[in-house]
């Protein structure tokens, strides 16, 4: 009989749901990998923890997590989790989901989420194209770089995310890759303890679809790739953030302490109502 | 000359849409429709379609992308599914209401929740009251056949609608069968190069989507209804064009072994094929049962649908949707409008069956057949219910 030892962060995943999706290679496992270790760091309260996801290869992280979980439509994890976050001011509410979801069809909900400084922490796994549909072009995919809708190479500007999401009004914005991942530990670490809006980009293979469309090797080849070109700069200015060939800037851009939404909010009405005002306390 | 061969449906329709030299394609992926304009996306890349090919950021904007470029006269194409259709709901009205002749192949699929990427009507019966024109194709053939059919609708200067062409996701979008291609060449002495009625141009400036005041807005609804309803003969026309040219004719309501039947079902889409090859079966055994299958759904062909049940005793009607605590599924619904009030109307049992992607086997006819049979034997007719659900009979879980 083949014995079946447990893994250390077994508690925090739904075991019964494995195996699961991902392709041999993908780096969205590794990325959960981090963001539990995170959760263990940090003692968090489990019952006072919710991830939301949208749709995508990164969007099935919410049913993989054993936490309450939230797996919305496609784009609008964090229009869910904005309500999630402002009736549950005691909790943590994290948004787990790939780029396609939340700097794509939800870009809108990035930068608003951003700009009001809601309290809540977003994860976004960067692989360059939309794994779950087949590898299409995304607004992060590479300039030239190819995919299914671009056979004749992306022509399109390319995101930067972290500088959208910081000159939008993110107060914690970091970048790091799954090569990096005791640093992208302690990024979610501060990330989760961050009170306001926080921001990971996590760059991630997509063996399967990106790469391989690419001629770009087997997964091992991008985390060398991420190893080798990886530029650490704390405090970068985002603008100089880029994703370039050769040169992937990395680090934690942006850490200020700024009022969230909820604390706006609450001074506000203080001021407008007086003693009239009883902050909302959440739902129970 | 038309070459048949074995090719997956959707690539076949998106190769008819590049045969129909549709200039413009603005799309977003989702399944299971991706295939047909990541097709699309190779044919531009490979020169054979000299098209803008955009690949927009949601469905949202890929819709909205397409009423821009019709408005600018360009012969528009794009395919969506689900939760895509469903978001592009917002400009669904608009692309109806603007007149602008867009042409969507929607690859059915239910919509959420719980996620579910297979195939019911959930998303398409959601849309049936946005103003265009919806058509059914139950295989591969019939739905590549229907794409240049579409733009010849869409584009008559009778009609001028937006048109969107339904296949069953998966069912039919993903099967590799045997299809007559028909070429660009022989498409072009169907389907004219496309002369827009009207359209947005610098040199003769025209407003389009202004403000429709209380005082004109009722009648503007007016006009379009009177538009939908009277596109029925142009699509009659269309299609008989079709058939002589290239031998397959299209009806809008088409009939399976009606003649002598006593119990009709009623259906759409691709389980009709499903059902045929029952129907042969339990003929063997004697059983008088045919089908009417709706070919066309907007402008409902009332009048049609009538004659094709003619006569009959009752009907299974089969529906892949359904409105909770309404009035049962849409189909059902549509058919008990045209015939209420009509003398010796046949009687309906209504089911709702193939959910989300489960199957609708010769098991599912069979049960629906015993209940049709029941009431041909001059039982109660009872209530509608989801026929396949665990746990039994509607009301009695
Ligand atoms: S398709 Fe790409 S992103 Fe999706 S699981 Fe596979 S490797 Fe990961």
């Amino acid at each position: 009989m083949t014995e079946i030892k447990s893994h250390p962060v077994d508690g925090l995943l739904r075991t019964d749901r494995m195996p699961h999706i991902w392709c041999p290679g993908c780096g969205v496992g590794t990325s959960v990998n981090c963001f539990t270790r995170a959760i263990e760091k940090l003692e968090m309260d489990l019952d006072k923890l919710h991830v939301v996801s949208g749709i995508g290869c990164t969007g099935r992280v919410a049913g993989y997590i054993n936490v309450d979980s939230f797996h919305t439509t496609h784009g609008r994890a964090l229009a869910f989790a904005t309500g999630l976050s402002l009736s549950r001011p005691d909790s943590k509410v994290v948004v787990y989901s790939g780029d396609g979801d939340i700097a794509a069809i939800g870009g809108n909900h990035l930068i608003h989420a951003a700009r009001r400084n809601v309290d809540m922490t977003v994860i976004c796994v960067n692989n360059y194209t939309y794994g779950m549909t087949g590898g299409q072009v995304t607004p992060t995919t590479p300039d030239k770089a190819l995919a299914s809708t671009t056979p004749f190479g992306n022509f399109e500007h390319t995101f930067n995310i972290p500088n959208l999401v910081a000159a939008s009004g993110g107060t914690y914005v970091a970048r790091w890759t799954v090569f990096h991942v005791r640093q992208l530990t302690r990024a979610m670490v501060s990330a989760l303890k961050h009170p306001g809006f926080s921001f990971i980009e996590v760059l991630s293979p997509c063996p399967t679809l990106y790469m391989r469309r690419n001629k770009l090797g087997a997964a091992v080849n991008l985390m060398e790739y991420f190893k080798e070109s990886a530029v650490i700069e704390n405090g970068a200015d985002t603008r100089t953030v880029a994703l370039n060939e050769g040169k992937t800037v990395l680090g934690e851009f942006v850490n200020v302490r700024l009022p969230t939404l909820r604390e706006s909010y609450e001074e506000r009405m203080k001021e407008a109502l007086g003693e009239k005002f009883v902050p909302y306390e959440g739902s129970k | 000359m038309a070459v048949r061969k074995g090719i997956e449906s959707s690539l076949a329709i998106a190769e008819a849409a590049a045969a129909c030299n549709v200039d413009c394609i603005a799309a977003y992926p989702i399944t299971p429709q991706t295939h047909i304009v990541e097709h699309l996306s190779e044919l531009v890349n490979d020169g054979v379609l000299d098209a803008e090919f955009i690949p927009v950021e949601s469905e949202h904007s890929a819709m909205s992308c397409c009423c821009g470029t019709a408005a600018a006269g360009a012969r528009t194409f794009t395919a969506t599914s689900s939760q895509g259709l469903a978001l592009m709901h917002e400009i669904m009205f608009i692309a109806a209401n603007l007149r602008l002749p867009i042409v969507m192949t929607v690859a059915n699929r239910a919509l959420s929740a719980p996620i579910n990427i297979w195939n019911d009507h959930s998303d398409v019966m959601t849309e049936r009251d946005c103003g265009w024109l919806q058509i059914f194709g139950e295989n591969g053939q019939e739905s590549t056949d229907l794409v240049p059919i579409c733009h010849k609708i869409a584009e008559d200067k009778r009609v001028l609608l937006p048109i969107m062409l339904n296949f069953d996701g998966f069912i039919v979008s993903h099967v590799v069968e045997p299809i007559e291609m028909l070429t660009r060449e022989e498409i072009a002495t169907f389907l004219p190069d496309y002369e827009p009625q009207q359209r947005l141009d610098v040199d003769n400036p025209i407003t389009m989507g202004p403000v429709g005041m209380p005082e004109v807005y009722t009648e503007a609804k007016m006009a379009h209804e009177a538009a939908v309803r009277n596109a029925y003969g142009p699509i009659c026309e269309i299609l008989e064009e079709f058939g002589q040219k290239f031998g397959r004719t299209y009806k809008p309501v088409e009939t399976y072994k009606t003649e002598d039947a006593d119990i009709v079902f009623v259906m759409m889409g691709a389980a009709s094929e499903t059902c045929m090859s029952w129907v042969d079966k339990v003929r063997e055994q004697g059983k008088k049962v045919g089908i009417v299958r709706f070919r066309l759904w907007r402008p409902l062909p009332v009048e049609a649908f009538k004659e094709a049940v003619q006569g009959k005793k009752v009907l299974g009607i089969i529906d892949r949707h359904f409105s909770p605590g309404g009035a049962g599924g849409p189909v059902a619904q549509e058919v008990k409008y045209t015939l209420y009030g009509e003398k010796d109307a046949p009687k309906a049992v209504e089911v709702v069956a193939g959910l989300g992607g489960r199957d609708i086997d010769f098991d599912t006819f069979d049960k629906i057949f015993d209940r049709c049979q029941k009431v041909l034997d001059g039982g109660e007719v009872p209530p509608f219910e989801l026929i396949q659900a665990r746990g039994g009979h509607y009301g009695k879980i």
